[in-house]
């Protein structure tokens, strides 16, 4: 067994970093489904859009005013998204809204494109976060130790936000009952926009340490963690924030001991298959509220 | 009466365009001269027959039976590869599998029936097997997946068939099936388009065609017959549907096996037409990519998937080229460059999707009565202005 630990050390810390980088995505995901029951494809393709303004700041701009920057585009375009691709279709069936997230996460590939030219974009080096160290053995990079902290933190912060602020009540009151929450008088739309605000900010922070740990951006890289961190909202329990963070953990680690154990090629697939699973045995998620109307 | 007549006009009408449009293939691959105009419009040709098959197969699914499934790339991978596998000439096998020992499947179908009926007979005739063992191999598959998958409802439904399919894209890059599936490297030398021909006499460009209206016929007829009604009316309200008799499960698992059957007669052809496979293109934005078509044509028409899909592929390869050139009617553009027609047409499409929801047809088919009927009343009416 610590000789299984031992040698897969690197594989583990590297899935807890991973992990907690798919929390902060998951969240965007669960909240939004849990206010508009909306899948939000654009959300990891808005990940990937982070990833591609620090590139582009960093050229021109010091590193300090480039990451607040970073998340002040990211949480605009959150928002403009909002309005401008999912509000209008309000009242229409769950599926346009769904297919205009589609569109919205197309148009978002195809404009990286555009400013990217189709090359991969090499990632600035955070001087803080790159730095190299060695635990027990296992050389990595600093993000990978602050990452989990980082997680957890701005988990528990938001966690706070939501039970003890108002609009965290109003968001509270918005995923139980959209309808009933607006005729006591709560206003929907700002609701809305506080929480792809929300999403956004997180997204922005784990975009910076996600791609911390790799060496460029392309238009596609924002995809496939996106698709995990919906899988680790679903997990979890869509709706409940700390089943998403639980959930993101475990597909982190278990999909860097699959690469570990030297199956890289499955290591996308296991979380698809994860996600089967628990659609099965149990579709509302370990941490999710029973509802009759979800599957 | 009317009704039974109109009817008939609109299909006798329909089957001579089907005959001048045959005619037309044929000229362009025999007659007429290989200039610049017809080197461009040949492969959208081809490639908007492919794509009308598999857009039509998931709008079986998403427009008339309600399952909103994001599995068709899955499916279309399982056909192309499936054809590919058993079409690859014997003496190829080293070759193509240079990295697996000459690969585990030792024949090829078209090969060994072009010893029977000689070289255009085999081709022909193989390869049509094989594009059926792709649409059955996708079928199969499907009907596997569908056990457990039909179970779940709308989103989760999607995000389902979205993840099998990246399971299956998995599976099959993986090295332990390399044997078969030649891993993650391409699969090539095996019977495609060009192979169509009778001496000098090419019928290239008509065999997708004429694979693609067989589908899209059978899918049609399929939709108008009591299984299409049963699909319709568990796509308006399931509950309904149930109570009136319909057995949900067998339903939605029969359109899910045919749609898939479909998509990798569509994937097959696919295959044909690029002339190497690989499974990495077959992600989830190719079958994001069919819905958007689907969606423009309108979600619940089948003329419309067609009509669709011949714009998108036309607009894509073709005719919004040159806002990647640089030049615009002679005069330079600086942002004219590469990616910025996908930018361009992807504004369109969310255009389409926000304000024109019902795309170009709507849930409604092309019906060339109506529009007859439609330019006459205009016709008269520019005459009484006069």
């Amino acid at each position: 067994m610590s000789n299984f630990f031992e040698a897969n050390l690197p594989y583990i810390l590297a899935g807890i970093s991973v992990g907690g980088q798919y929390a902060l995505i998951a969240i965007g995901y669960t909240m939004v489904y849990g206010i508009l029951r909306l899948i939000n494809f654009a959300h990891g393709d808005v990940f990937m859009v982070a990833g591609l303004v620090m590139v582009y700041t960093t050229a021109s701009m010091p590193m300090f005013i480039s990451i607040p920057l970073v998340i002040i585009a990211t949480v605009a375009l959150g928002f403009a998204i909002e309005r401008v691709a999912y509000k209008p279709l309000r009242s229409a069936p769950r599926m346009s809204v769904m297919i205009s997230a589609i569109g919205v996460s197309y148009l978002l590939q195809n404009c990286a494109l555009y400013f990217t030219g189709g090359l991969p974009q090499i990632y600035p080096a955070i001087p803080f976060l790159s730095k190299s160290i060695t635990i027990a053995g296992a050389t990595t990079k600093m993000v990978t130790i602050i990452t989990p902290f980082l997680t957890i933190a701005l988990v528990i912060a938001l966690v706070l936000f939501i039970n003890k602020t108002k609009v965290g009540m109003a968001m509270r009151a918005v995923s139980k009952d959209f309808e009933t929450s607006q005729l006591m008088g709560i206003k929907i739309n700002s609701v809305i926009s506080t929480t792809f605000i929300i999403g956004c900010f997180l997204a922005a922070i784990g975009s910076l340490l996600y791609f911390s740990n790799y060496t460029s951006v392309v238009p596609t890289s924002g995809g496939m963690p996106g698709l995990k961190a919906f899988v680790a909202a679903v997990f979890g329990g869509i709706g409940s924030i700390p089943g998403a963070v639980i959930g993101a953990f475990i597909i982190g680690i278990c999909e860097n001991i699959i690469k570990g154990l030297g199956y890289t090629t499955f290591s996308d697939a296991f979380t698809f298959v994860l996600l089967i699973v628990i659609l099965l045995v149990k579709p509302t998620g370990i941490f999710g509220e029973k509802a009759t109307d979800k599957v | 009466m009317l009704n039974e007549k109109k009817n008939k006009t609109n299909l006798y009408i329909a089957l001579g365009l089907l005959v001048i449009l045959y005619v037309f293939l044929i000229l362009l691959d025999n007659v007429l001269p290989q200039n610049n105009f017809v080197l461009m419009l040949v492969p959208v040709l081809k490639k908007s027959a492919i794509y009308s098959v598999v857009c039509v197969s998931m709008n079986l699914l998403n427009g008339f039976t309600g399952l909103f499934s994001l599995g068709q790339a899955g499916f279309m991978m399982l056909g192309g590869y499936a054809y590919a596998i058993f079409s690859i000439p014997h003496e190829q096998h080293a070759a193509v599998y240079q990295y697996f020992d000459g690969g585990a499947i030792q024949f090829s179908i078209p090969e060994a029936l072009q010893n029977v009926l000689g070289d255009f007979g085999g081709a022909f005739v193989g390869s049509i097997i094989c594009i059926i063992i792709g649409g059955l191999v996708a079928a199969g598959v499907a009907a596997l997946i569908g056990i457990p998958v039909l179970r779940l409802k709308s989103d989760y439904l999607a995000i389902a068939t979205l993840g099998f399919a990246e399971i299956l894209r998995a599976v099959f890059q993986w090295d332990g099936l390399g044997r078969v599936t030649n891993g993650s490297n391409l699969l090539r030398k095996y019977t495609s388009f060009s192979a169509m021909k009778i001496g000098n006499f090419k019928i290239g460009t008509l065999f997708p065609f004429l694979i693609a209206t067989i589908c899209v016929i059978i899918i049609v007829l399929l939709i108008n017959s009591s299984y299409g009604r049963a699909f319709k009316a568990i796509r308006d309200d399931e509950i309904a549907a149930e109570a009136m008799g319909i057995n949900l499960f067998k339903h939605k698992m029969l359109a899910f096996v045919i749609s898939s059957f479909f998509s990798g007669v569509g994937g097959a052809l696919l295959a044909m037409y690029q002339t190497t496979i690989q499974a990495a293109p077959f992600k989830s934005a190719m079958t994001y990519e069919i819905l958007l078509i689907v969606v423009i044509g309108g979600i619940g028409s089948i003329s419309g998937s067609c009509i669709a899909a011949f714009l998108y592929i036309a607009c894509n390869e073709w005719w919004l080229r040159f806002l990647d050139s640089g030049q615009f009617f002679g005069l330079s553009v600086p942002f004219f460059r590469d990616g910025f027609r996908k930018v361009v047409f992807s504004i369109v499409i969310m255009v389409i999707v926000l304000f024109f929801s019902r795309g170009i047809m709507g849930d409604k088919e092309l019906s060339f009565t109506g529009l007859i009927n439609k330019i006459k009343a205009r016709k008269e009416k520019k005459g009484e202005v006069a």
